[in-house]
């Protein structure tokens, strides 16, 4: 019996040594129900990333019908000029510029926030500092040789790297203002949930309707399963 | 005179087709043990799931598109702008994980009961058939949304293959019908996973049933309960699967539906088990992921593959741990079926065998780094041991006398009493808030009831 339990002991030991690596993620702090936070996300998504990236598998109407704001409203305050009320959020730039300027067709970020997480892009919008040795002069700490330019320095400023020794390696340990930018850093990190909130609800446009049905859908199957209990025990009293 | 004309009309069709003969030889005569517990729900688990798949699987072709530049659009398409296509989606990719839970347990039974035991060894093979063509169902479903892991998943499964000798390179480019995983194999793989797999599927199902149903169902006790029967032949331990069994399944299927449903509508990706994250990126054949791990049902035959040094000694080792299985019915030597009269040998056994499969299932969805793969190694020897030993301990194994009836077991129902004062001991009431949320969790309680329980097990495995 001993010998049992050692061996269990031992044959416990794969959940959890393999633990760990990889740089710590900030969480971020977003609230999809949240209407006027998703609206500001929006309208940054628009201003700062659409340049470059599309969310091809989400249409203005629906922004419109899901926050609960007016067509014209939205053609007016998010979506970029000429853009009709029906179309997807493409972007402007083509892929052949794109493969000329940074080597890569910048991606779609309908399903970004699916594929990494929300902690991952709060971070990875935060995680930028200078590196002189870079093409672009920056580097980012949760995506290391990112292709991708800092696109909010100039609200954010610009960060520098602290290294810490870890063992005989240096890592960079947390990431220090140097030049302050246009936005207090309260602000900016405001802007950055808004945008990562919008970037979740782009993920799943669904998924606030889905989450509010479940309760409806779990009750009523609540109620089948005392009526299937009580029909079971009505047929099986005189089982014994 | 309305009544009779309908009664007219049923009779013109049974006078004509054994819609009787089958309901009866199925259903209403057909005699099931009365002692079914818990792990006999799973059976009638399966075929809901196989229904909820057929379903939802159908609806989904309606707005699917099998094509290399479509597919992967096509799935955001039904998952935004189809009504309900979301829900439907859910259901089935879902519904996919949920069948192998279901399977699993399914077959564990099998292990604890004896069911796969003289004479039901045919119903055995029938299972592990249905089993085979289930992996290859899930496998081609899961190429067909077109993400990177279905993509790099499917690349390297076909790519095992190509480890065969002589014909590898040949066979591997002849499922693919290309050089690389492409339209081509999505296309093929569409219509496996939409026509030719289902088939093989239903057909199989039917052969289990009916070849369950002509040497009848086993029990928890694992005796024959036809060697006792009333002056009608009636087995005295015997009730009718319907309407008994047909309204306890009832319950089973709402208790299965409730955790079902709190997936599809809180969590549809499971945390990555039930849809890899991964997988909501294009399939890119230019860039391979850093860590490509199949969906969880795969990882205990994917970390058995890894633990083996040569590679196409790997892909024999995984199919190997797939055919063991089919030879289960003849390596058990043991005089009685049901764990519940076996010797504490079996139960040990049994319990290794358990750990070794979750254990390599945790492994298989972790990156192969040495100590996992060193892990891997001993956990692939212990399920390779619990099966081509069996010959030998369950020879040796002591078994218990055999009851000549079923026995009395607590149900769940009586059970209650009992779970509610566990629930009054490893909790504490405190002051403020009313109902269920007035207890914490009361430590000395809880360490009480857990060595008790710990106690239990290790009694019960002698």
């Amino acid at each position: 019996m001993k010998r049992l339990l050692n061996t269990l002991i031992l044959l416990s030991l794969p959940f959890g040594v393999f633990a760990g690596g990889g740089v710590k993620l900030q969480s971020a702090d977003f609230d999809l129900s949240d209407k006027s936070s998703l609206q500001r996300g929006a309208k940054h998504f628009v201003t700062y990333c659409l340049g470059c990236h599309s969310a091809k598998h989400i249409r203005y109407l629906r922004i419109a019908l899901d926050f609960d704001i007016e067509k014209d409203k939205v053609l007016k305050d998010i979506a970029p000029e000429g853009a009709n009320i029906y179309d997807k959020m493409n972007s402007a730039m083509n892929a052949h510029d794109a493969e000329k300027w940074f080597g890569i067709m910048p991606p779609d970020l309908s399903l970004i926030s699916r594929s990494r997480g929300p902690d991952w892009l709060y971070s990875y919008l935060k995680g930028f500092y200078s590196d002189s040795s870079k093409p672009l002069g920056v580097n980012n700490v949760v995506f290391p040789d990112v292709g991708m330019p800092n696109v909010l320095w100039q609200l954010q400023g610009e960060q520098k790297p602290v290294f810490k020794k870890d063992g005989d390696q240096q890592v960079i340990d947390k990431l220090v203002t140097e030049i302050p930018g246009q936005l207090p850093e309260k602000d900016f990190d405001r802007m950055i949930n808004d945008l990562v909130n919008f970037l979740v609800y782009v993920g799943e446009p669904g998924q606030l309707e889905r989450r509010s049905m479940g309760k409806y859908v779990l009750f009523f199957i609540f109620m089948i399963f005392i009526l299937a209990y009580l029909l079971k025990r009505e047929y099986w009293k005189d089982i014994h | 005179m309305k009544t009779n004309r309908w009664t007219d009309c049923g009779n013109w069709v049974l006078d004509r087709f054994p819609l009787t003969k089958f309901w009866n030889e199925h259903m209403a005569h057909y005699y099931a043990p009365k002692n079914f517990n818990f792990w006999y729900f799973f059976g009638s688990l399966a075929l809901l799931v196989l229904v909820n798949q057929f379903v939802t699987g159908i609806l989904l072709t309606m707005n699917y598109k099998p094509d290399a530049k479509l597919a992967f659009d096509s799935v955001e398409y039904i998952m935004r702008e189809v009504h309900w296509g979301w829900l439907i989606r859910y259901m089935h990719s879902t519904g996919a994980s949920a069948f192998f839970i279901v399977i699993y347990l399914h077959m564990f039974r099998g292990l604890l009961y004896g069911s796969f035991k003289q004479p039901r060894e045919l119903i055995w093979i029938f299972g592990m058939l249905l089993f085979v063509a289930l992996m290859a169902e899930a496998f081609m479903g899961y190429l067909l949304p077109w993400g990177q892991m279905s993509y790099w998943g499917a690349q390297v499964i076909i790519s095992l293959f190509s480890a065969i000798p002589v014909v590898g390179e040949e066979l591997s480019l002849w499922i693919r019908g290309d050089y690389v995983v492409s339209d081509a194999t999505l296309n093929r793989f569409f219509a496996f996973h939409v026509i030719a797999v289902p088939l093989v599927l239903v057909l199989l199902v039917l052969l289990h049933i009916i070849a369950l149903h002509e040497v009848g169902s086993n029990n928890p006790d694992g005796i024959d309960i036809k060697k006792h029967k009333d002056a009608n032949g009636i087995p005295l331990d015997g009730i009718p699967f319907h309407p008994y069994y047909t309204v306890k399944d009832l319950v089973g299927f709402a208790v299965f539906m409730f955790f079902f449903a709190v997936v599809i509508f809180y969590m549809p990706e499971l945390g990555g088990f039930f849809l890899e994250h991964a997988n909501f990126i294009p399939a890119d054949p230019l860039k391979t992921p850093e860590h490509i791990a199949p969906v969880w049902y795969f990882t205990p035959f994917y970390a058995i593959l890894r633990a083996v040094p040569d590679k196409f000694a790997g892909v024999i080792a995984m199919g190997g741990s797939i055919v063991v299985l089919f030879l289960l019915p003849w390596l058990d030597r043991s005089e009685v079926r049901s764990i519940r009269y076996r010797g504490g040998i079996y139960k040990k056994a049994l319990l290794l065998f358990v750990i070794s499969f979750i254990g390599l299932g945790y492994l298989g969805t972790q990156p192969a780094t040495p100590s996992a793969t060193a892990v891997a190694r001993v956990l692939t020897a212990i399920y390779f041991g619990f099966f081509l030993l069996m010959p030998i301990y369950t020879r040796w194994e002591k078994t218990k006398p055999v009851p000549d009836r079923l026995t009395e077991q607590p149900s769940l129902e009586d059970r209650i009493p009992d779970l509610v004062e566990t629930f009054n001991e490893v909790t504490v009431k405190t002051e403020g808030k009313s109902g269920l949320f007035s207890r914490k969790l009361n430590y000395q309680g809880l360490s009480a009831v857990s060595i008790r329980f710990l106690k239990r097990i290790k009694g019960s495995l002698d």
